[in-house]
């Protein structure tokens, strides 16, 4: 025959993968390195498709990289500096040793740094791919800009982060891009629209973190460094994009602000005041005219017409959702999270002011009668002041999320607040919806807010609160008992009843069913007959598709529960009262 | 000492002596004569008579360079002994002499050199002085400037400002973006619907299961107001999770499987279009008290004869359901069945040890007499041979009964066939040995065992409804004999645990057979030697299957009480394969001591099922 003798894993995928320590030895980085490496350059394993091919025969557990990363890694400029700082460090641990304070000195301001502009631009080569992975960077940064200055992490990172998210959330402000928020026992998310992309991020409740010993701080502090990079660019293409100066400055004459000087200091009162959200950002150049571009219309055609309508129904249902709180002046109380509720108002057009004494930035006072709202999170409000409403601070989320201003009844200050949903649900065919999910969408729709039980329901609410027309109330349930227990007695009658061994010929049903029922049974008889393979995958499919049922009749029947016993309690009271 | 003594010198000089060794002298002298070692004749005797007179032995030592003795002086002595004893050498040396500092610690008025000092110390350096002014000069030009702090703050600028979105920079084409963070559910927040909240047993099971496998990662909680709302303490170990994921978790692309189930279900015709087949249980037998083992229909299709645990045979009219006839027998019935010759009423029964051969007496009473008239007309040979069996004639008490011959054995029968003619009689023992099938000759009372060997414990035999095959089943495989050449003719594999039952196709090419691993084998004997199909349509072990003699169905009979009937069409072309859909599952039998149904078989012209089953009933469905 001849030729050349074929070896085994030569070829083929066992040559496109590498081992960890190998490709660590092939970069000649420690662990420490490497891994900073990979996460700056968003290097990650790969799993190979056929693992004992790429493992040489060898099942034991390895990670693989893609040798084209590894590749890629080796002409990385970064690396040098890496080695660069090894050095560094070694010298200046031997000048520490020597007690050399000079030579100390002289090292520690030739530190070797290293930029990662060019990781970015190659990691997202155009913007869109920049904000695409933004979730992650702002998360991270919202995380860093709340932990205390000392001890974690640098002082420098924690700063640059506050300041970046505080950026990014005037950005938001002044483009009106945010779109959802959501209140959950973990934080807060919100999701923006930037430039038609979807971001969301969460952020903690303002809250001193107790810091968990088994998190390794300088794997988060490599990933906020490139995240900060990322998010600072960011920001400076998108106060581009909307002509605003940058880094941002505030609107307004700057000898207004005097009596804040006793504030803080000259440096860090602009970025105070900036995290206040409430005042509007400065304009490289004012804009002649506020008025967005119109779109063209086009001629549509027969079939794209609906499309059309649809788009256009779209667009302004957007536009009224971005004006939400066009109009109105709130006023936020002391113990309600100021930052959040501040920038959700301000994102959708609403004024916003607190207590002086609260933080900087506060544009009115709590006695200024053209407030419309003010936010309470305390069951008593001592003296009301007429003419605004008092509402608890899921109004303002539940509004957001609504697109519409809610009825503010539900959201008074001490009552039971209906239930905060997941914005982030869209519920398909065959999903559980929540009853007030429902209730939501009937508002949207413009429709009352009305099927019998649940007027009922408020009627009876009502009737609790203020005590008011009970006898009627008593009358009326009295008579829906007596029609209850006239039901009641129907029902047992056609219990007792069916026991009895009747003869009822349902000839007309059956015929209605039978075809039904023939195709039912062919059915069955052809998945018998199914091969195995196909009959597993089959069987898994209509398991997922079943327990999807389940768990939606677990949560319907686990709700119908709870409202009985809700009503009956209600009712025990009732009866406790007369 | 002599003067010619003291000469002796080394003269050799530093060389090793151990070259000299061997020869009696050592170096040599001015002249060039030769110096000799002195003589070394001494014994021990000698050395002992030395010691004894000479008071200086002890002090005498050899002088290996010469090799001369020489008696070491008194201070050489003292010397020896005080560097053996650890002391300096130098006797007149005293290491213990007061120290004398030359320097003291203590400042003196004076200096130690009392020279002046230098002229050059008094006077500026003209090199600094040069260095200097150079060095202000150059601060006045602006060439040295103070060292500025660094600044960190990051520049930012428009880094998208020339994109290329066609460079995509070490980017391959198996990059996998990193997925995005699932989005928050209802159940998570902070006051979530009250359905969303987990009940007590939930809550229990929640905590016990490993942290991975939760399906929720946080435990859903209600908070009457945003007041209210904690800090969530794994805030911190989540973000650090995800940091984990993004860099250390190995990506994969997977296709999802997005197959809408109904695509896979086969397309099989209509089970209406593939009528006539039993759909509906018309008629219940009911009689028995115990199970119904075996039943058998008669060849004419009015009557039933079936066979019971509780020691008896019932024989039925089809058509009524009416139970006509009891036969008591001696034991439990195994099989049963019904000779295939339209023109002899006779019943096959294997009770226990024996086969009973019964005329029941019903139907066509020519038949019935002629049964007895065939039965009678056997005489017995003049010189009967040696049989394994025993053939015995009834009774008059059991004639009554209907009773007309007795095949004993000498092991309990297992079941009965008839050929298709009515003339010969095949039984199964249960016997370790080649004895296991039995053939018997009915005219003739004849009996011979036609295996030399044993394959496996026989679990039943069947005949070849034309030709003279006989099938016959072992635990694992099943056998196809050539009955007048006395050959095995195929072997066929069935590929399951224990095979129950067997049954043959009414054109003789097909065979099926159950198996107790709930498995329905179908052969083409044309074919090979492997399963055609395999159907796996019971949940439980198959007990029996059967053909119908004229229509192209089959069913089979299982242990989880129902019965499934197949349309198997086989052509005459011998290029199409089988067609064999399943066109009814048939249930009413009802599950007793974990058994279902015993026995099925078809009426020979209707299309309709008989079945037996662990309840003690017959049924027909039609």
């Amino acid at each position: 025959m001849g030729g050349l003798e074929k070896k085994k894993y030569e070829r083929g995928s066992a040559t496109n993968y590498i081992t960890r320590n190998k490709a660590r030895k092939k970069l000649q980085l420690s662990l420490a390195d490497f891994r900073r490496l990979c996460i700056l350059k968003g290097i990650y394993p790969h799993e190979p498709k056929h693992k004992k091919k790429v493992n040489k025969g060898s099942t034991a557990a390895r990670t693989f990289y893609l040798l084209k990363d590894i590749k890629f890694l080796l002409h990385e400029p970064i690396v040098n500096k890496f080695r660069d700082y090894k050095v560094f460090v070694r010298k200046l641990r031997k000048a520490y040793g020597k007690s050399e304070w000079n030579t100390v000195e002289r090292l520690k301001d030739n530190k070797p740094v290293y930029k990662l502009d060019h990781i970015i631009k190659e990691r997202y080569p155009t913007f869109i791919d920049a904000l695409r992975d933004l979730d992650d960077a702002l998360s991270m940064c919202f995380l860093f800009s709340t932990f205390p200055r000392t001890g974690k992490c640098h002082v420098q990172t924690i700063q640059l982060c506050r300041r970046l998210t505080v950026e990014f959330l005037n950005y938001i402000i002044t483009s009106r891009a945010l779109r959802k928020v959501f209140l959950s026992i973990k934080g807060i998310y919100y999701q923006a629209e930037v430039l038609g992309q979807p971001v969301v991020w969460i952020t903690p409740y303002a809250f001193s973190h107790n810091h968990p010993t088994d998190v390794d701080y300088r794997v988060m502090a490599t990933f906020t460094e490139f995240y900060t990079t990322l998010l600072g660019f960011v920001n400076f293409r998108l106060y581009q994009t909307l002509n605003l100066q940058y880094p941002p400055k505030l609107e307004g004459p700057k000898d207004k602000d005097g009596d804040d000087e006793a504030y803080a200091m000259d440096s860090e009162s602009s970025l105070e005041k900036l995290s206040a959200l409430s005042a509007s950002l400065a304009r490289v150049m004012v804009p002649v005219t506020e008025e967005e571009a119109e779109m063209d219309e086009f001629p549509a055609d027969g079939e794209n017409a609906e499309q059309e309508e649809g788009l256009r129904k779209e667009r302004e249902a957007q536009d009224r959702h971005k004006r939400l709180f066009e109009g109105l002046k709130f006023f936020l109380n002391r113990e309600v999270p100021r930052e959040a509720l501040a920038f959700i108002i301000r994102s959708f057009g609403g004024d916003v002011s607190w207590d002086r004494s609260l933080c900087i930035g506060a544009t009115y006072d709590e006695k200024e009668p053209s407030i419309t709202h003010q936010i309470v999170d305390r069951p008593l409000q001592p003296t009301p002041v007429i003419g605004r409403c008092y509402v608890q601070p899921q109004w303002v989320f539940d509004s957001v999320n609504g697109r519409l201003r809610l009825p503010v009844e539900d959201y008074f200050p001490g009552v039971l607040l209906p239930p905060h949903l997941s914005p982030f649900v869209t519920e398909k065919e065959g999903d559980y919806v929540p009853p007030e999910k429902l209730k939501l969408l009937a508002l949207q729709r413009g429709e009352t807010p009305g099927n019998a039980t649940e007027s009922e329901e408020e009627e009876s609410e009502e009737d609790e609160g203020e005590g008011g027309d009970e006898e009627e109330e008593e009358e009326d349930e009295e008579g829906s008992e007596k029609e209850d227990e006239a039901k009641l007695k129907v029902m047992e009658e056609q219990r007792t009843l069916g026991k009895k061994p009747q003869v009822t010929m349902g000839t007309l049903d059956k015929r209605r069913q039978l075809p039904q029922e023939e195709e039912n049974e062919a059915k069955r008889l052809a998945i018998m007959t199914m091969r195995k393979r196909e009959k597993y995958l089959y069987d898994k499919i209509m398991y997922g598709k079943r327990r999807k049922v389940r768990e939606a009749n677990k949560l319907a029947q686990k709700r119908k529960a709870h409202d009985e016993a809700v009503k009956a309690e209600k009712k025990k009271k009732k009866k406790a009262q007369a | 000492m002599p003067p010619a003594l003291a000469d002796i010198r080394n003269t050799v000089g530093n060389i090793p002596l151990e070259w000299y060794e061997d020869f009696p002298h050592i170096g040599y002298d001015l002249d060039g004569k030769r110096i000799y070692k002195p003589l070394r004749s001494r014994d021990e005797l000698d050395h002992f008579l030395d010691k004894m007179d000479d008071p200086d032995y002890w002090r005498t030592v050899q002088d290996k360079m010469t090799g001369q003795d020489v008696r070491l002086t008194d201070e050489q002595v003292a010397l020896v002994q005080r560097l053996q004893k650890g002391q300096f050498g130098d006797a007149s040396y005293d290491p213990y002499e007061p120290a004398v500092d030359f320097f003291s610690g203590s400042m003196m008025i004076h200096p130690v050199t009392n020279r002046p000092a230098d002229k050059r110390s008094f006077i500026p350096s003209l090199i600094e002085k040069e260095k200097v002014s150079r060095m202000v000069h150059a601060i006045k030009m602006g060439w040295i400037q103070p060292r500025r702090p660094r600044d960190l703050t990051p520049q930012y600028y428009d880094l998208w400002a020339q994109e290329d979105p066609s460079a995509i920079l070490g980017r391959h084409k198996m990059h996998v973006p990193a997925p995005k963070l699932a989005l928050p559910g209802h159940a998570e927040s902070y006051n979530p619907p009250p359905e969303y909240l987990l009940s007590e047993e939930e809550r229990l099971a929640w905590e016990q299961q490993e942290p991975s496998e939760r399906k929720l990662n946080f435990l859903p909680q209600q908070f009457r107001c945003l007041r209210a709302v904690p800090a969530y303490g794994r805030f911190i170990h989540e973000r650090f999770e995800r940091c984990l994921d993004l860099y250390l978790c190995p990506r994969q692309r997977k296709m999802r499987v997005n197959v809408d189930p109904e695509d896979l279900i086969p397309k099989l015709p209509k089970p209406r279009d593939l009528q006539p087949f039993p759909t509906v249980q018309s008629l219940v037998y009911q009689g028995h008290s115990d199970l119904v083992r075996c039943f058998s229909v008669s060849p004419s299709g009015h009557w039933l004869a079936s066979g019971s645990d509780d020691h008896s045979v019932r024989l039925w009219e089809v058509n009524t359901g009416r139970c006509l006839k009891t036969i008591p027998v001696s034991g439990v019935v195994k099989s049963i069945a019904w000779n295939p010759n339209p023109a002899i009423c006779l019943i096959a029964v294997a009770v226990a040890e024996s086969v009973l051969l019964l005329n029941p007496g019903l139907g066509d009473l020519s038949a019935t007499s002629s049964t007895d008239q065939l039965l009678s007309a056997f005489s017995p040979p003049e010189e009967p041979a040696r049989q394994p069996v025993e053939w015995q004639e009834a009774s008059a008490e059991e004639h009554g009964h209907g009773l007309r011959l007795r095949i004993c054995h000498n092991k309990p029968v297992k079941q009965v066939a008839w050929h298709g003619r009515g003339d010969y009689l095949a039984s199964v023992v249960a016997a370790a040995e080649h004895t296991q099938v039995l053939m018997h000759q009915l005219s003739r009372r004849r009996s011979q065992s036609p295996f030399r060997r044993s394959h496996g414990q026989v679990q039943c035999v069947a005949f070849h409804p034309s030709r003279p095959f006989l099938f016959v089943a072992s635990q694992r495989s099943l056998r196809l004999y050539h009955l007048l050449r006395q050959e095995l003719t195929k072997k066929l594999m069935p590929n399951c645990k224990w095979v129950s039952s067997l049954a043959v196709h009414p054109q003789g090419d097909n065979v099926i057979c159950g198996s107790y691993d709930s498995k329905l084998i179908w052969f083409d004997l044309d074919l090979s030697t492997k399963p055609y199909k395999v159907l796996r349509h019971h949940k439980k072990a198959l007990r029996a299957v059967a053909f119908h003699p004229r229509y192209p169905l089959f069913a089979s009979g299982s242990d989880d009480g129902s019965v499934i009937v197949c349309h198997g069409m086989v052509y005459n072309d011998l290029l199409q394969n089988p067609l064999l859909v399943p066109v009814k599952v048939l249930k009413g039998h009802t599950m007793h001591r974990d058994l279902g149904v015993l026995d099925v078989s078809f009426h020979p012209t209707q299309p309709w099922l008989f079945s037996s089953g662990a309840d003690g009933t017959l049924r027909l469905f039609t």
